[in-house]
């Protein structure tokens, strides 16, 4: 085995795929060790893999060791990746995180689908409508919002350190503020027109009153929180769902999205192509270079615009041969992963080449 | 037993426990059937061979699904050289991806690479044959390429010896030479005879006139710089110069070399001496066509292939099925190759892509079978029907279904109603599949499933956003009849972010209208808006959007706003009002009055009471001339 470093990064993890109901984690190679013609050599390694019971419906890093699982079956689980050995464990569990609250009329489990870490704080939401609060090495939920929706939560992310985002199934963005007591969102947004389900949230990661949103009918919306209830834009995007949608950690005038349909498309509203950054350093905290400079000034207007044609965007659709679901998908620098339902990973390493 | 058919290819295992009180979970996906007997329970389990589900197959299922559609959707218009040139690539996709799961699968089962191998074995020889449709001369090439590639018995021999110190004094040496000599691969035993050669001064001479010979023996040509009929005369002259050689004794001295000029000139005993050497029958073919028949016609190679067979085979072993399938291969019997192998292996990958190859060849008539559907897509469906028992693999198989003209949508419609939907998002898949297909009544059936189980889970949202989905309004006016259940027997509204938040999908069903205007009328009153209460909530029961059960405790909202200081109730509404309420009593019968208890009838007073007071005010008020 090659001595590689994994690629992750502190915030999302960038290689970890499931497959056949295992967590995996594989390398793929050093960010900066590109060669000459900037191709990367070889294919992902398979460092080491666990079982993993039910569907992984998301997942994301807690620190450099750990890593948080939701589950179809209503667990959450934290797996320690022990660098030294390259193994799993599963390291603490909270079984039944979600479900049907009256156990006896109840028809089948009720899936965790989505997870959101700031260490060392867990939050998670699924399809009983439920938001629960952990704390990583405590037993018990800090804190339980029961029946906080009355749809699915498909998507949770956080706005604030004590504020949380969540979408559901009848097309409604909420902001939850942990500190109050109170078990109501702080604010509710809705979509205009028909209530298509929200699948996906991120929030911008400089601006902070910039959240995007992807729906069930492919259709991705941009939201500015500080004013009004109703998105700002809406831009016609895939023709299905829309899985995932991120924007790019250390250079947020780029967003993607992936979907139900196949596709990936990378969003650029970086207006000057001079400018371009160059991401040849590792990962991790690294996000001051882009710190308040002219381009998120710039930016700004192009995410929150009303008339996208207005700001140049390019929109691009990375994947040549669209088939079978893209169902999830990660950046880090010039980095791009992104899983199939045909049972596939893609690594692209020359994103902005 | 009353067991249906089996398709040929799936083996099953029959396992019969036995049980006392048969308590086992019958798993939902699968063939499952318990066939309980009269004497002591004695429950037989059937079932399917799991073969199909080992890991690495998943990859070759996977890939060669992104092959099968990348030439679904391929060029029709393209045609002759380039159209073959595309199909034959694709063979080689298929080929590759084969290639890669028994290199993948080489640390686990060796069983199962070598029903790999065998599988690529059969491929390409369907791919010289068939697809690519070899001519006479490049045939030859091919062929020899074929055998180089899948006999490898004798590599780790060939390993051993070339890495030894001294190459011609190892023991094997001579046998190396013979199996370059008799895979064609000239180049390679004229270098080990000339190590032979400078170890040997004295036979110098002999060495020479082989390694002439060897290097002079014509081959037929890829490019078009020989017709075969130029080849032909050259091979002859060659031939007979062999010949000359060995008449004249050159070899004599020399048993090893005497032999390989035999072979040169393809005697089939000196061949069949090296039978070891030659593993298989029909490496003998192609060397016997490569010594002695060089320009083979395509059609010729089945009186080869038949005579090799039996002379290597001698009547010692009787043919196995890998055999009878190349054999049936060399004598162009496509459909012959097409049965047997689905006889042979135990799944239906291997058939149905290379049917369907062949079937974009142009190569097979529309062989009907009883049941009217051609051999292409009946393979396919079997395939495809395979894969829907699994839980995720059952996504490959839609797109199967896709390219099954006649039988695949009808496949697809009862196998997708039966994927278990342990997760939404699972559902939303299904669900996005169908919708793609105008599967209408699939759709219906699933959102009514997954709208049901929320129901019952008590996710009134997750319910509303399934019948949403559907358009069926029948559902969404059975969520709203418990939204309005729960408002009466608990006087508040549970849920509230999701009725303030209706939208447009309000005009889904009548109720849902009702319950989201109703809820409009609370938030009314509870923002002090009276006036546009009072007119929300006579149109409720003017339009008919309220249903009649709800209308007493609309009359009975009506009470405190007409008991406002304020008059809020125009003359005009108070006498809509009062000909509601006289509806709705003058439509119950008498026996109901009588069962009504006293809380009924004092409310059916006291709003006739509040009515006419509020008549009696507002009359007064509307009569009165404003600043007089």
């Amino acid at each position: 085995p090659r001595p590689d470093p994994t690629l992750h990064t502190t915030k999302t993890g960038g290689v970890i795929f499931v497959q056949d109901n295992r967590i995996s984690i594989w390398s793929v190679g050093d960010l900066g060790n590109v060669g000459l013609n900037g191709e990367y050599q070889g294919e992902p390694q398979l460092l080491c893999d666990i079982r993993h019971n039910g569907d992984v419906m998301d997942m994301q890093f807690l620190d450099q060791e750990r890593i948080v699982v939701a589950s179809s079956t209503g667990t959450v689980t934290v797996f320690h990746h022990h660098q030294n050995n390259q193994t799993l464990s599963a390291n603490q569990r909270w079984e039944k995180a979600h479900s049907h609250v009256d156990q006896d009329t109840s028809c089948g489990g009720a899936a965790c689908t989505g997870v959101i870490c700031n260490n060392p704080e867990i939050v998670t939401v699924g399809e009983d409508g439920r938001i629960n609060l952990f704390r990583a090495d405590q037993k018990d939920a800090v804190r339980t919002i029961d029946n906080a929706d009355s749809s699915t939560l498909h998507a949770v992310t956080f706005l604030r350190t004590t504020e949380i985002l969540t979408v559901n199934s009848i097309g409604q963005l909420k902001i939850w503020d942990l500190r109050q007591q109170r078990n109501e969102p702080s604010q509710i947004f809705s979509l205009t027109g028909d209530r298509v389900p929200l699948h996906c949230v991120d929030r911008h990661p400089n601006q902070q009153h910039v959240v995007a949103t992807g729906g069930q009918d492919g259709m991705l919306s941009v939201w500015d929180i500080r004013q009004g209830t109703m998105p700002v834009s809406l831009l016609n995007a895939h023709e299905a769902e829309m899985w995932e949608v991120h924007f790019h950690p250390s250079n947020p005038d780029h967003l993607f999205t992936c979907s139900e349909d196949g596709s990936l498309w990378h969003w650029d509203t970086s207006t000057d192509v001079a400018e371009k950054p160059s991401f040849l350093h590792q990962g991790g905290r690294s996000t001051t270079y882009f710190s308040h400079n002219t381009i998120n000034q710039s930016v700004v207007s192009a995410w929150l615009s009303n008339d996208p044609t207005k700001d140049r965007m390019e929109i691009t659709n990375l994947i040549p041969n669209q088939t079978l679901s893209v169902n999830s998908l990660d950046i880090l620098g010039p980095c791009l992963v992104y899983g199939t339902d045909a049972e596939a990973i893609y690594v692209n390493r020359q994103l902005f080449a | 037993t009353p067991l249906q058919r089996m398709s040929p290819s799936t083996t099953w295992r029959l396992i019969y426990l036995q049980v006392f009180e048969a308590r086992k979970e019958i798993r939902e996906t699968g063939y499952y059937t318990a066939i309980k007997s009269v004497n002591p329970s004695r429950v037989f389990v059937v079932r399917k061979d799991q073969d199909i589900y080992i890991q690495t197959l998943r990859k070759l299922f996977n890939e060669s699904h992104g092959i099968f559609i990348g030439l679904q959707r391929s060029e029709e218009e393209l045609a002759g050289k380039s159209r073959k040139a595309q199909l034959v690539q694709v063979s080689k996709n298929y080929r590759s991806v084969i290639r890669a799961c028994m290199e993948d699968m080489h640390q686990a089962a060796s069983k199962f690479v070598s029903i790999l191998s065998a599988m690529e074995l059969i491929w390409n020889l369907c791919e010289i044959l068939f697809v690519e449709a070899a001519a006479a001369g490049p045939l030859l090439l091919r062929l020899l390429d074929w055998v180089r590639l899948h006999v490898c018995d004798v590599d780790n021999m060939v390993r051993e010896v070339l890495s030894s110190e001294n190459p011609s004094k190892h023991e094997l040496f001579w046998n190396v030479v013979d199996v370059f000599v008799l895979q064609g691969r000239m180049d390679e035993a004229r270098h080990l005879l000339a190590k032979e050669a400078s170890a040997n001064p004295t036979s110098v001479n002999m060495y020479k006139t082989l390694d002439d010979l060897m290097k002079k023996m014509p081959v037929p040509s890829l490019g078009n710089t020989q017709t075969l009929t130029e080849m032909e005369l050259k091979w002859q002259h060659w031939h007979e110069e062999c010949q000359r050689y060995l008449q004249d004794g050159t070899f004599a001295s020399n048993s090893h070399m005497e032999s390989i000029c035999k072979i040169l000139l393809g005697d089939e005993d000196a061949i069949l001496e090296k039978k070891e050497l030659l593993a298989t029958w029909y490496q003998f073919l192609v060397t016997r066509l490569l010594y002695s028949h060089p320009t083979v016609k395509p059609m010729e190679l089945r009186f080869y292939a038949q005579s090799s067979m039996d002379l290597f085979l001698g009547g010692e072993s009787s043919p196995e099925p890998l055999d009878t399938i190349l054999m049936a291969a060399f004598e162009f019997e496509m459909h012959q190759v097409i049965k047997e192998c689905s006889i042979a292996l135990s799944n239906w990958w291997f058939v149905a892509h290379l049917t369907d190859l062949l079937d974009h060849c142009k190569l097979l008539q529309s062989h009907n079978l009883y049941f009217g559907s051609n051999m292409r897509e009946f393979l396919l469906l079997e395939y495809a029907s395979g894969l829907f028992s699994h839980h995720s693999l059952w996504q490959l198989g839609v797109d199967y279904f896709d390219h099954c003209p006649e039988y695949g949508r009808v496949y697809l419609e009862l196998h997708i109603e039966r994927i278990p939907l342990n997760t939404e998002q699972k559902a939303l898949k299904v669900l996005r599949i169908c919708e793609q297909r105008q599967m209408h009544e699939q759709v219906r059936s699933i959102c009514k499933i997954m709208a049901m189980k929320a129901l019952r889970n008590n996710r009134l949202g997750s319910a509303l956003s399934w019948s949403i989905r559907a358009k069926d309004a029948a559902f969404a006016t059975l969520i709203s009849d418990r939204f309005l259940k729960d408002y009466c027997e608990r006087g508040c509204f549970s849920d509230l972010d999701l009725i303030d938040n209706l939208g447009p999908s309000m005009l889904l069903s009548d109720r849902l209208t009702f319950l989201g205007k109703y809820r409009e009328f609370h938030r009314l009153y509870g923002e002090k808006r009276f006036s546009e209460a009072a007119k929300l909530l006579l149109m409720l029961m003017t339009a008919h959007i309220a249903p009649c059960s709800f209308w007493m405790t609309l009359l009975t909202d009506a009470l405190p706003l007409l008991e406002q200081k304020e008059v809020i109730f125009s003359a005009e509404q108070t006498y809509e009002l009062m000909r509601c309420l006289e509806d709705l009593t003058a439509g119950k019968s008498d026996k109901q009055k009588f069962q009504d208890d006293d809380v009924e009838t004092m409310k059916v007073e006291m709003l006739r009471l509040a009515l006419a007071r509020n008549l009696a005010r507002v009359i007064v008020k509307e009569g009165t001339l404003e600043g007089s």
